[in-house]
């Protein structure tokens, strides 16, 4: 048999997933509490004990990871103007599977670089100006950046005339820096694959070294890709297809955690009216965003937080205390719900949590009163005709009525202008096989397109 | 190269003059930024300063340009741009009104150059090319 072993060292998980190569199959998948601050490999031997009483002891061919262990990919994401060069340095902070922690724009202080210094960040995305467009910007953050002595790699992703200076000043000054294409060389044109491969180059040489992931790779292949970037890998492949095994076409996937909820969308999401003009910056076809405040457990606060004093109100009167349920989240991070009542409780945070991420995440139509009549301009992306949602995450894939949260992340009528789904499909990703698809995908796609669709359940 | 930045403002969803000012300023060598219709005050800025552009170039055809364009000095000089030249231009009030009020109205708002209906953009190339040179 081939077989090939897949892990995903999560932050508080780690996952294994086998695969049998040879016949496509998923042999199994087992899992056990991280353990990345005494030693990553205690974690992965116990969890690689519970998969052997599960499927026998089998030679792997192959072992790869990918990880969000140690609090993940921590980025800084530095841009000029806000709904631009800053919005796009978030996207692409995302879509190389990073958590933004910090964002700034125009020119950094001295109390902007303290942050980065206290938040710990692992990598600094640094961009500002169109090509030939502003340089004064980004050559003074550069030049901030590079003073602060950070000790961490800075990437100069911005206008492309200030890359010589730039590379001056991070010479001058030592500094780990990589110099990229600009990650919106024109205005409101994305441009971020440049930008996305560096990190990921940045993860594997740098970051899983720094974080004690590395010591794994005595005893496995590689850490590949950060987990996040694996998902959007599996989530693209599941969306497009591969070669004669077709894709599901435009897709949705959530994913609510204990600290954070991260929503991918899959399609171009391009205006499905002819009389809808768009606006604004560029979308990337796999798009990831990351809600840092709403999350069951560590940011359970967060959810609470955006409620307004009169839908506190509401759940009171159903005899719910929004606030105190969630500081007894928030303070009881390893809760596991288990009466009817927690249950419904950690369904409607996970519901609220899909709500209000979607809000952020997806495209809004808007209406112009124009002497020619009643027009309308759409900006971010159209994701009304997306065929699947698919749910994964604890708190969906444990829950008896998924249905129920993934619901909020669809079409309501108290948000017109929304472009949310309006009729999908849900599907469960019940053996949490994204991440563990993504990894497989980069020398196996059709193995792993395959999988991935035989194993999503349909409820 | 110089760059400018044209779009047209509001509601307004005329876009084939704008089209026509785009080809006409590049075909002169200008870097041209076209945000096209139904831009904001800060679409403008916004790219203006992205692309540390020279000029602003509004375009206005449906009449309601005067309020459109009220406080895009303001908010340039807020932003750090104060210094760009703008331009505005079209049917850019209601009805037939007498220019020279027009012209001062929209000058005291901070536009360096205001230009009546009918006056199209290669009559207007000369002054573009003047009021660059200094830039």
């Amino acid at each position: 048999m081939n077989a090939c072993l897949l892990i995903d060292f999560g932050s508080t998980y780690t996952k294994l997933t086998a695969v049998d190569l040879d016949l496509g199959i998923l042999l199994g998948t087992s899992s056990h509490f991280t353990t990345v601050s005494s030693d990553i490999r205690l974690g992965y031997h116990r969890a690689l004990s519970l998969l052997k009483e599960k499927i026998g002891v089998i030679p792997f061919s192959k072992i790869i990871a990918c990880s969000s262990a140690a609090g993940g990919l921590k980025m800084a994401a530095v841009g000029l103007v806000e709904e631009l060069t800053v919005e796009a340095a978030k996207r692409a902070c995302y879509g190389a599977g990073g958590k933004v922690d910090l964002v700034f724009s125009h020119f950094l202080t001295k109390t902007d670089i303290d942050l980065m210094k206290t938040k710990k960040i692992d990598i600094v995305l640094l961009a500002g100006g169109t090509d030939g467009g502003n340089s004064e910007v980004v050559i003074h953050n550069a030049k901030m950046l590079a003073s602060a002595n950070l000790k961490i790699p800075i990437i100069f992703a911005g206008n492309k005339a200030a890359q010589d200076d730039i590379r001056d000043i991070f010479t001058e000054k030592q500094v780990n820096g990589f110099i990229c294409e600009n990650i919106m060389p024109k205005l409101n044109v994305l441009n971020i694959d440049k930008a996305k491969e560096v990190v990921r180059k940045i993860f594997l040489e740098n970051i899983i070294v720094a974080k004690g992931i590395k010591q794994i790779e005595s005893e496995i292949d590689a850490v590949m890709l950060p987990t996040p970037y694996a998902v959007l890998k599996a989530a693209e492949l599941l969306s497009k297809g591969y070669l004669h095994e077709e894709g599901l076409g435009d897709l949705v996937i959530s994913d609510v955690g204990g600290a954070t909820t991260d929503l991918y969308s899959l399609g171009y999401g391009y205006p499905k009216r002819a009389d809808v003009v768009l606006k604004g910056l560029s979308e990337p076809f796999a798009k990831r965003t990351v809600e840092g405040d709403l999350g069951m457990r560590y940011s359970a606060l967060g959810i609470d937080a955006t409620l307004s004093e009169q839908e506190r109100a509401l759940y009171l009167e159903q005899g719910i205390d929004m606030r105190k349920e969630a500081q007894f989240r928030h303070d009881h991070v390893d809760m596991i719900a288990l009466s009817p009542y927690d249950c419904e409780i950690d369904r409607l945070f996970g519901g609220i949590c899909h709500d209000k991420a979607m809000s952020r995440h997806v495209g809004k139509m808007e209406q112009a009163y124009t002497p020619m009549g009643l027009l309308y301009y759409q900006t971010g992306k159209d994701l009304t005709q997306v065929k699947y949602i698919i749910g994964t995450g604890g708190v969906v894939i444990h829950d008896e009525k998924p249905q129920e949260m993934l619901l909020k992340l669809c079409a309501d009528n108290q948000k017109p202008l929304e472009l949310r789904p309006v009729k999908p499909q849900f599907l469960i990703d019940r053996q949490y096989v994204l991440s563990a698809m993504g990894l497989l995908s980069i020398d196996h796609p059709e193995i792993a397109l395959k999988i991935m669709k035989g194993s999503l359940e349909k409820i | 190269m110089k760059t400018i930045v044209i779009g047209v403002i509001g509601a307004d969803v005329h876009a084939v003059g704008n089209r026509i000012i785009e080809y006409v300023l590049t075909n002169e060598g200008y870097n041209v930024v076209n945000i096209g219709v139904l831009s904001t005050q800060e679409d403008f800025i916004n790219a203006a300063i992205e692309t540390n552009a020279q000029m602003i170039m509004v375009s206005s055809l449906y009449g309601h340009g005067e309020l459109d364009c009220v406080g895009l000095r303001e908010k340039c000089v807020e932003a750090g741009i104060g210094e760009i030249l703008l331009y505005v231009g079209g049917n850019i009030v209601v009805g037939k009104q007498d220019f020279e009020t027009v012209e001062k109205r929209f000058k005291d708002m901070g536009f360096n150059r205001v230009f009546p209906p009918g006056v199209t953009i290669d009559q207007v190339l000369p002054t573009i090319k003047a009021d660059l040179e200094t830039r």
